[in-house]
């Protein structure tokens, strides 16, 4: 089926449960097809997900890490996705000192309604992550 | 019905949602009374009264997991290979318990699983179906019946983000689901009881939106002893029902209908009405939310329990299209009530009605659902009442309404062309009956009462005439009268028709002040702009925060029928908490660990609600009733003193780890 050289990128994702989450259900109540190459962790916020955990993932075996959150101005509390946003920053920075490329992180704003969206950007991390390669800390 | 492969907007959304019920305003609706709580069906989240307090069965250490994977019929099983889930969580550690459900939120599957957890002496239970979002509180109360605490469930979602989203790959679906699983029981593993805080609830509502949906929510909470805030940013109350002429399922005028409902609100005790006022803050939340309503300038704070959103759409102004604002008698449906409620007619014998302007694809994605009705409808009108119609007016000058809010001030701007030989004049009276055809892309009266009608305008003479996307019609003045050109379907020819009036059929749209309450009360809008309800099937008209909830035309088209029936619902579900007096706040909270904390501040100021503060000692502290468990403090922590009660680091490391096992 596969052609041999071409390997399945894993993808860790961390939801928010208000918005992306609900996204990302909108994607399945659609059925929008998108590749099965993620996993998903609830978190309530893209606010508690501490760097260490996007990290930990990436160097435990994780081709790329997802982390969703509400739009800027729609967060459930408040403005916990502006310091997910603002820890992006800091994993960005984590990730050169890792020896990772950035692409293997990416933070995207998912509403409850763009299901669309979700499955358009695991599409792409996906399609991304594969022209990269599996990551240097799978070996 | 629409194929199952469809977005939801198409395929989960049938065109009659909340069911229809005999609920016109001037009608005796069964509505709960004061004091009673009423029991929606479908609804799982409040199934106890008082939810034992029977701590968790752990007798020992041992952690007792039973995983219940649910074949949703086929919409799990279809795709994944279910049984091959179940025998794969049965080597997963810690598993005593696994089993296959063909629905696990049917009676037989909670049954099942209520009789595993003393069977097997669970003390975790995992269930791999649908979304957490929907199912999670009916299986926790589930999990309470049997004993064990609601905070030691856990969920894997193998529907909405494997299932569905994997149709064609079975047995890259199945490993995703036996992979979500596992992550699933790593974290179930460490699950610890919680115990929920108290919470008293205000039983007062607050109502935003004075409309017919607004108008019976706010009458059915007041009847049943609550106090409502109602708050309206016009004038006076009324809403949008005050352009119409006439209501599609009632003879009665549309006046004579809303006009009961306004006196009834300006008069009820329980009932503040704020007219000329908006919603400037929400704070808190169910049960206890703080809001500043502000009127001509000043503002004042009302501490309500429930919110209902009732805030109305705005008919779609079609500029550009079929010559509207450039040619007299080019209106829109919403016009056209205007026009006849006013008896401001003009002599009309050809009458050309034109469906869908600017929807379905157009401008708008969506369908308005409600314009075939209340097109067919005002053909009707036009029938019936021809013979007044002739008499009105005699020819004279179009006006409409300027006195309607909202609409009334774009409509302005539109240019009268009124010449001597006007159309509204056609050079004589017209000899013989109206002649009324309606231009639809299909024609969508649901329903029992829209049929009826949609038969009647056909035993009439009405003409339907199907056009296409492809092959819009095309209105031009000609000479006195509307020329409408169209490709007819059917003879597959090109086709005039001369009319004295032409009705564009536009649909509902929110209004543009939708996403500001939006984001004040942190719910949000679909991709139409309109309020998104928690689940359109499993929870309508609730929004996915507690004590916040939706009605009318703010929710998406929707009839005055619909419209009461869900301002109705809202009353129903906003006096649930209200009655009880209180409610289970979330255990969802942070917690210092004050051996660790070393008082840097850091949590203090990254806490959204101020709701960690420093104490004494000089360590921070958790402000249990004012934390909302967002988990801020807890990834900002750099001593990591702070935790996230069941949403631990530990516990997410956990579900990271275990999917990774899978890596080769």
């Amino acid at each position: 089926m596969e052609e041999q050289e071409e390997y399945e990128p894993l993808i860790v994702a961390f939801l928010c449960n208000w918005c992306s989450y609900a996204g990302a259900d909108l994607a399945g109540t659609s059925r929008i097809q998108y590749p099965p190459n993620i996993r998903v962790i609830r978190v309530m916020c893209s606010g508690m997900v501490h760097p260490n955990l996007v990290i930990n993932a990436l160097t435990k075996g994780a081709d790329g890490v997802l982390m969703c959150g509400c739009h800027p101005g729609d967060c459930h509390y408040l403005e916990g996705n502006l310091r997910a946003e603002a820890r992006s920053e800091a994993i960005d920075l984590m990730l050169v000192d890792f020896g990772l490329e950035p692409e293997r992180y990416r933070l995207e704003w998912v509403s409850a309604s763009e299901g669309d969206k979700f499955a358009k950007v695991v599409t792409e991390m996906v399609e991304q992550l594969k022209g990269l390669g599996p990551s240097p800390y799978k070996m | 019905m629409e194929p199952e492969e469809q977005p939801p907007a198409a395929s989960e959304e049938p065109t009659e949602e909340v069911p229809e019920t005999p609920a016109q305003p001037e009608e005796k609706v069964p509505e709960a009374q004061p004091g009673t709580e009423e029991q929606p069906p479908e609804t799982p989240t409040e199934t106890e009264d008082q939810p034992p307090e029977t701590p968790a069965t752990l007798d020992s250490d041992e952690v007792r997991i039973g995983a219940f994977i649910c074949h949703c019929g086929t919409n799990i099983g279809g795709f994944v290979d279910v049984p091959a889930v179940v025998e794969y969580a049965k080597t997963l550690p810690n598993v005593v318990y696994a089993t296959d459900n063909l629905y696990s939120c049917a009676e037989d599957g909670l049954a099942s699983i209520r009789d595993a957890i003393k069977e097997h002496k669970l003390n975790r239970v995992i269930v791999a179906s649908c979304t957490p979002r929907t199912h999670a509180p009916l299986f926790q109360s589930v999990c309470e019946e049997a004993g064990l605490n609601k905070y030691l469930f856990e969920f894997a979602n193998i529907r909405e983000q494997c299932s569905w989203v994997h149709m064609k790959e079975k047995e890259e679906a199945t490993q995703k689901a036996k992979d979500l699983v596992r992550s699933a029981i790593s974290k179930a593993a460490l699950l610890v009881p919680q115990e929920e805080m108290r919470v008293d609830v205000v039983p007062r509502s607050l109502v935003i939106g004075g409309g017919v949906a607004g108008l019976s929510a706010a009458l059915s909470v007041a009847r049943q002893g609550f106090d409502v805030h109602l708050v309206e940013k016009e004038a006076e109350l009324g809403g949008f029902v005050r352009n119409l002429n006439s209501l599609s399922l009632a003879v009665k005028s549309a006046a004579e209908t809303i006009k009961p409902l306004i006196d009834d609100a300006m008069s009820h005790e329980n009932i503040t009405v704020h007219l000329n006022s908006q919603v400037e803050q929400v704070n808190g939340f169910i049960g206890n939310f703080d809001t500043t309503i502000v009127t001509d300038g000043s503002s004042k704070e009302v501490k309500v329990g429930t919110i209902i959103v009732a805030t109305g759409a705005l008919e779609y102004i079609p500029e550009g299209f079929y010559g509207y604002g450039m040619y007299d008698n080019v209106v829109t449906l919403t016009e056209f009530e205007i026009l006849a409620k006013n008896h401001k007619l003009p002599k009309i014998q050809n009458v050309a009605f034109i469906q869908c302007v600017g929807s379905k694809g157009q401008d708008k994605s969506y369908c308005s659902r409600i314009c075939c009705g209340v097109s067919i409808k005002n053909a009707l009108y036009i029938m019936e009442n021809y013979a007044d119609i002739v008499g009105e007016e005699g020819g004279g000058r179009v006006e409409v309404d300027v006195s309607v809010p909202e609409i009334s001030s774009r409509r302005r701007r539109r240019r009268r062309i009124t010449s001597a030989e006007g159309p509204g004049a056609p050079g004589g009276a017209p000899s013989g009956g109206p002649e009324i055809t309606i231009f639809n892309r299909d024609v969508v009266t649901y329903g029992a009462e829209h049929e009826i009608y949609y038969n009647k305008a056909r035993e009439k003479r009405i003409r339907f005439v199907r056009y296409s996307l492809e092959n819009l019609p095309k209105v031009k003045l000609e000479g006195e009268k509307l020329a409408v050109s169209y490709f007819h379907q059917t003879l597959k020819t090109d086709r005039k028709l001369l009319a004295d009036m032409v009705v564009l059929a536009t649909p509902l749209v929110a209004p543009p002040d939708a996403s500001e309450l939006s984001k004040k009360l942190k719910v949000p809008l679909g991709q139409d702009g309109f309020f998104l309800e928690a689940h359109m099937k499993l929870r309508p008209i609730d929004f996915a925060t507690d004590g916040i909830f939706v009605c009318g035309t703010a929710r998406g088209p929707a009839d005055i029928t619909e419209s009461v029936a869900q301002g109705l619902g809202c009353a129903s579900r906003a006096a649930i908490p209200m009655a009880r007096g209180f409610i289970q706040a979330e255990a969802i909270l942070a917690q210092v660990d004050p051996t660790i904390c070393t008082g840097c501040g850091t949590c203090v100021e990254n806490c959204p609600y101020g709701a960690i503060r420093m104490t004494d000692e000089g360590t921070a502290e958790v402000l249990a009733a004012a934390c909302k468990g967002c988990g801020c403090c807890g990834a900002t922590c750099p001593e990591k003193a702070i935790t996230m009660m069941n949403y631990t680091d530990e516990q997410l490391l956990a579900q990271g780890r275990s999917i990774l096992e899978g890596v080769p």
